[in-house]
């Protein structure tokens, strides 16, 4: 592979990739992007890898999509772009995605934490879609992921006037569910990326898909898939070893059957 | 510079920050809050710089806003002054809040309005004998700001803070001393020496553990007790990884004086 723009570490069951393009604050162009979703498709077929958290620098996350490649961009390439396809594949990610977010988090970076699970944020924490200020609009899920998890007026101030929103903000809008000191954002993500990745893999992958129908279809559709998937776990080994050990007050030994 | 509103001078670890307007009692303009925030970033970025040390020129410490700047006639447009406050007030107020350094202010005379602010701010503040402040907005209609509103009731209770506010008398140092505003109040022609000597000791200390000391009293202020105990464990957690912490353990049981590096 060419010049990794993402570097990839693993702690037991954990995988952790952060985004290093530190010369234009994280910004993800289309190689970020391919590689991203290459380390993510090979961390979903690795039955060694429990969960993935992405990470940035200490102050960005990711700032924006790269606005070169923009520029050159014309109706014709516009319609042509891989990059929808690459945002489609890693919204495909079957096992929990983690977002342990520092500093800014703008355009695309925003939209990259909003595609995750779960985002963990440090105090100097700025969620933001700024595409408005350059005569553009977000593009990988900005208007749809961001009206779900704040609600319309925030997410329209948000996007129509491209003003960034504080860790604090965003704790209370519902965007990121802790804010910890800085120094202890990864540590604390990784942390919680650890328990998940202890848990059983099917479940995992059950319940997450559980979670995500809720966005895409209505309360009685929603149930009725949360049945089918809690009743397919019915026929897993792991459920039975999982409720096993906590009768016998042990730590249970998932195989991921 | 002969021309410098701001002095700096780095001397032992300490960042001296000199206001220097005297012939305005170090009256903030623009010019003056520029080089002030190009001093800070100094001191933000530097690794040598592990206290900061502001004084004034002169017989006053800072009178707050040059009003000659702010003369409005009643032709022209009401100025912004919240623009102004966005601008350069709030910016500093913060920048010294949250530096992870400590910052001691040397009170060498009458601090007024955003100067009396800026003083409060400040972490450690020691004010000469003939020193004074006065919250002198309520004369002009106008708020306590640059976290005036903020600091005076958290220092000296709410009573206090809003005769202080309301009235805009004078107060002398020893009085915001006996209010519990201030750390140390010391005869005029020693202001000087008793500063830098405390500066130049805070300098030598832990100052990665000084600056979390710091984070975790200003975050007090809108956490409960409950989130507060959170954080502790958390600036613990980093604290206890630090060096300086490895060294003053060690010295302790060589029982010998600990030499920090701030890290």
């Amino acid at each position: 592979m060419e010049t990794p723009l993402i570097l990839r570490q693993q702690h037991q069951r954990v995988v952790t990739l952060t985004l290093h393009r530190p010369e234009a604050r994280n910004a993800l162009n289309t190689p970020c992007l391919e590689q991203l979703v290459y380390l993510l498709e090979h961390a979903d077929a690795d039955t060694g890898v429990g969960a993935v958290v992405i990470t940035g620098a200490a102050r960005f996350f990711a700032a924006g999509a790269d606005l070169h490649e923009l520029q050159q961009q014309d109706l014709p390439a516009a319609l042509t772009d891989r990059r929808p396809s690459l945002w489609q594949r890693l919204a495909q990610f079957s096992k929990p995605l983690l977002a342990a977010v520092n500093g800014y988090a703008l355009g695309a970076g925003c939209e990259l934490a909003l595609a995750c699970d779960i985002v963990i944020c440090g105090e100097s924490a700025r969620f933001g879609l700024p595409e408005i200020t350059l005569g553009l609009m977000p593009g990988a899920g900005g208007t749809q992921r961001l009206i779900r998890c704040v609600g319309k007026s925030r997410a329209s101030q948000m996007v129509l006037t491209g003003e960034a929103i504080t860790a604090a903000s965003a704790l209370q809008a519902g965007l990121v569910s802790e804010v910890c000191v800085d120094a202890l954002t990864l540590e604390r993500t990784q942390q919680i990326a650890e328990r998940i990745s202890l848990q059983a893999p099917l479940a995992l992958r059950a319940a997450k898909q559980a979670l995500k129908q809720a966005e895409e279809t209505g309360l009685s559709q929603g149930l009725a898939i949360e049945r089918q998937q809690f009743v397919t776990l019915a026929a897993t080994d792991d459920r039975r070893e999982g409720i096993a050990a906590f009768f016998e007050k042990r730590t249970p030994n998932y195989q991921g059957r | 510079m002969d021309n410098a509103l701001i002095l700096t001078h780095l001397e032992a670890g300490v960042l001296t920050l000199t206001l220097n307007r005297p012939d305005r009692l170090n009256s903030f303009n623009d010019e003056m809050h520029r080089q002030l925030s190009e001093a800070l970033t100094l001191a933000e970025r530097d690794d040598k710089v592990r206290c900061l040390l502001i004084t004034g020129a002169g017989r006053g410490f800072c009178a707050g806003q040059d009003l000659n700047d702010r003369n409005v006639s009643v032709e022209q447009q009401a100025p912004d002054l919240g623009l102004s406050v966005e601008r350069f007030y709030n910016p500093l107020i913060r920048r010294l809040t949250t530096l992870p350094k400590p910052v001691v202010c040397a009170v060498n005379g009458v601090a007024a309005g955003a100067g009396a602010a800026l003083a409060l701010a400040c972490d450690i503040v020691i004010a000469a004998d003939n020193a004074n402040f006065i919250q002198s907005f309520c004369r002009l209609g106008l708020v306590p700001d640059s976290g005036g509103s903020w600091f005076l009731p958290r220092l000296a209770g709410h009573a206090r803070a809003m005769g202080m506010a309301m009235l805009g008398d004078k107060i002398s140092a020893q009085q915001t001393l006996a209010w519990g505003m201030i750390w140390q109040v010391v005869a005029a022609d020693e202001l000087a020496s008793t500063s830098q000597t405390l500066a130049q000791h805070l300098a030598t200390q832990p100052t990665y553990g000084l600056g979390l000391i710091k984070k975790a009293l200003y975050s007090s202020a809108n956490n409960t007790l409950d989130q507060q105990l959170d954080l502790e464990r958390d600036l613990q957690r980093l604290g206890g990884r630090s060096d300086d912490y490895r060294e003053g353990v060690s010295a302790f049981f060589a029982k010998r004086p600990p030499s920090f590096s701030g890290k």
